[in-house]
């Protein structure tokens, strides 16, 4: 456990970081567009149009893995704060601040595909559904985030107060939920049930589903990893191992 | 109650605030005014129609008691921290989440109490249900500390800002969609002659909740501004 921890926090380490997350970088990357290319040819042209909604329901390709990873986002930011507060980590604060963005941007991916798809499907482009409702407060509490951030002058004041408030939002969260649902069998009768139709789901859509959930994974990883190296090579400017990153090795005075 | 014990700070905290309250009594009075004016617009913009107004007034009244309660958590802990009470506060030998407590307690005695005291009169401006008023008061008088709890969390962490007050808002209003979805529900249901059972106990159980870990986090969020 004690050989782990310290294993763990020489990534704490920015220059370690640095090397480490240049190395992984491409390879999530390449495999996130492995992963996202396959399960896209299988999903939006090989797989089978849905009898029921037609082509439009390919857009869930997209729509479903975006929708898990603004919580799983949501989730590691969260995480990442924890440790940022506990151990004072700058890399966890960096990486807390660096997954906000992703996060919001899937996010936004997840609300717009869903009121693309929508509009055919349920002749709107929004209803005061419980799921598009927690949604968008989602979206709202990565703005909350990333505006404390970088309305913060002192960026590691910033990161802090902006992973308390991530925490706080973590906690909140499944209240959000639990009261929009509650809110929504309050307010309308037939509210529009997404998944009731589709308990039991094809193999030939469950794949690309399943590739496109790991692509997105990937995608974050490789994101994730870029966004806090350069938030780390930035915040580290004056450092000698920043300044060789920039600028290449310096070469001895002649 | 000696004389350095917690009790003594809590209550010295409390003072001082009520003090420097009344000293810009005008100033306090400011969140009253707002919902007033906030109600009248509603008719104005919608119309006059009495059973239209009826129908919304218990939502309305809670979206407006809600944004009211906001204008005032802006200065919770600038002044504070302007003239270094602050300072004081975080080297106090007293927990700093007791002197939070009495800072968030005196913000809703100055703003959630009036702003329930006032809303008999809106409610029956807007012609809301005489059977739902002590309901909405209920809810209200539940609700609005939750508010006073959640938004000196996000006032601790925005302090040192210059212009905190929209930040301040984008941070708030997600984090109560529920009080504000079971307050008003809790109205709603009345109306329709629903129970309203369910919605009144989550909200104090919510109450409890941030009555608890409130105090707690808003120090922690004080003491990060401060390092």
């Amino acid at each position: 456990m004690n050989a782990f921890l310290t294993w763990l926090t020489s990534f704490g380490s920015p220059e370690k970081f640095h090397r480490v997350a240049l190395r992984f970088e491409p390879w999530l990357l390449g495999l996130a567009v492995a992963t996202g290319v396959v399960g896209l040819y299988l999903g939006l042209v090989k797989g089978p149009a849905d009898y029921l909604q037609g082509e439009s329901a390919r857009i869930m390709y997209i729509h479903i893995p975006a929708a898990w990873m603004s919580l799983f986002i949501y989730g590691f930011m969260a995480f990442a704060g924890f440790c940022a507060l506990v151990w004072r980590f700058k890399v966890a604060e960096l990486m807390a601040m660096a997954a906000a963005p992703i996060g919001a941007g899937f996010t936004a991916v997840t609300l717009i595909t869903g009121s693309l798809w929508g509009r055919p499907t349920w002749g709107t482009y929004w209803v005061w559904d419980a799921r598009l409702t927690s949604e968008l407060v989602l979206l709202f509490l990565y703005f909350g985030v990333i505006g404390l951030y970088n309305a913060i002058e002192d960026p590691r004041k910033g990161a802090r107060a902006a992973s308390l408030l991530a925490l706080i939002g973590l906690v909140n969260l499944p209240i959000i939920h639990f009261s929009v649902n509650w809110w929504n069998t309050l307010h309308q009768g037939n509210s529009i049930n997404l998944f009731a139709g589709k308990s039991s789901i094809h193999p030939s859509m469950l794949w690309p589903l399943i590739l496109m959930a790991f692509a997105t994974k990937f995608w974050f990883g490789a994101s994730l990893l870029a966004r806090t190296r350069a938030a780390l090579v930035e915040f580290e400017s004056g450092k000698e191992w920043a300044q060789a990153v920039l600028f290449g090795p310096r070469r001895p005075q002649a | 109650m000696r004389k350095g014990s917690v009790l003594s700070a809590f209550f010295g905290v409390m003072r001082r605030d009520a003090l420097s309250l009344w000293r810009r009594r005008a100033d306090a009075l400011n969140p009253i005014w707002f919902a007033a004016i906030v109600i009248t617009l509603f008719p104005l913009a919608l119309g006059p129609e009495a059973a239209k107004l009826a129908r919304i007034a218990g939502g309305v009244i809670w979206v407006i008691v809600l944004l009211a309660s906001l204008l005032s958590l802006d200065a919770l802990f600038r002044a504070d921290l302007e003239e270094g009470s602050l300072d004081l506060m975080l080297t106090s030998a007293q927990p700093l989440a007791v002197l939070a407590a009495a800072k968030i307690l005196l913000h809703w005695l100055a703003t959630g109490l009036p702003l329930v005291a006032i809303t008999p009169i809106a409610a029956t401006a807007l012609g809301l249900s005489p059977k739902a008023l002590p309901v909405l008061l209920t809810s209200l008088a539940l609700g609005t500390p939750i508010i006073s709890v959640i938004g000196a969390c996000a006032a601790a962490l925005t302090a040192g800002l210059r212009r905190a007050g929209m930040l301040l808002s984008l941070i708030v209003l997600p984090l109560v969609v529920p009080v504000l979805i079971f307050g008003a529900g809790a109205v709603e249901a009345s109306l329709t002659g629903t129970s309203t059972t369910q919605p009144m106990l989550l909200l104090a159980a919510g109450l409890v909740a941030s009555i608890a870990l409130g105090p707690l986090v808003c120090a922690a969020a004080l003491r990060l501004g401060n390092h």
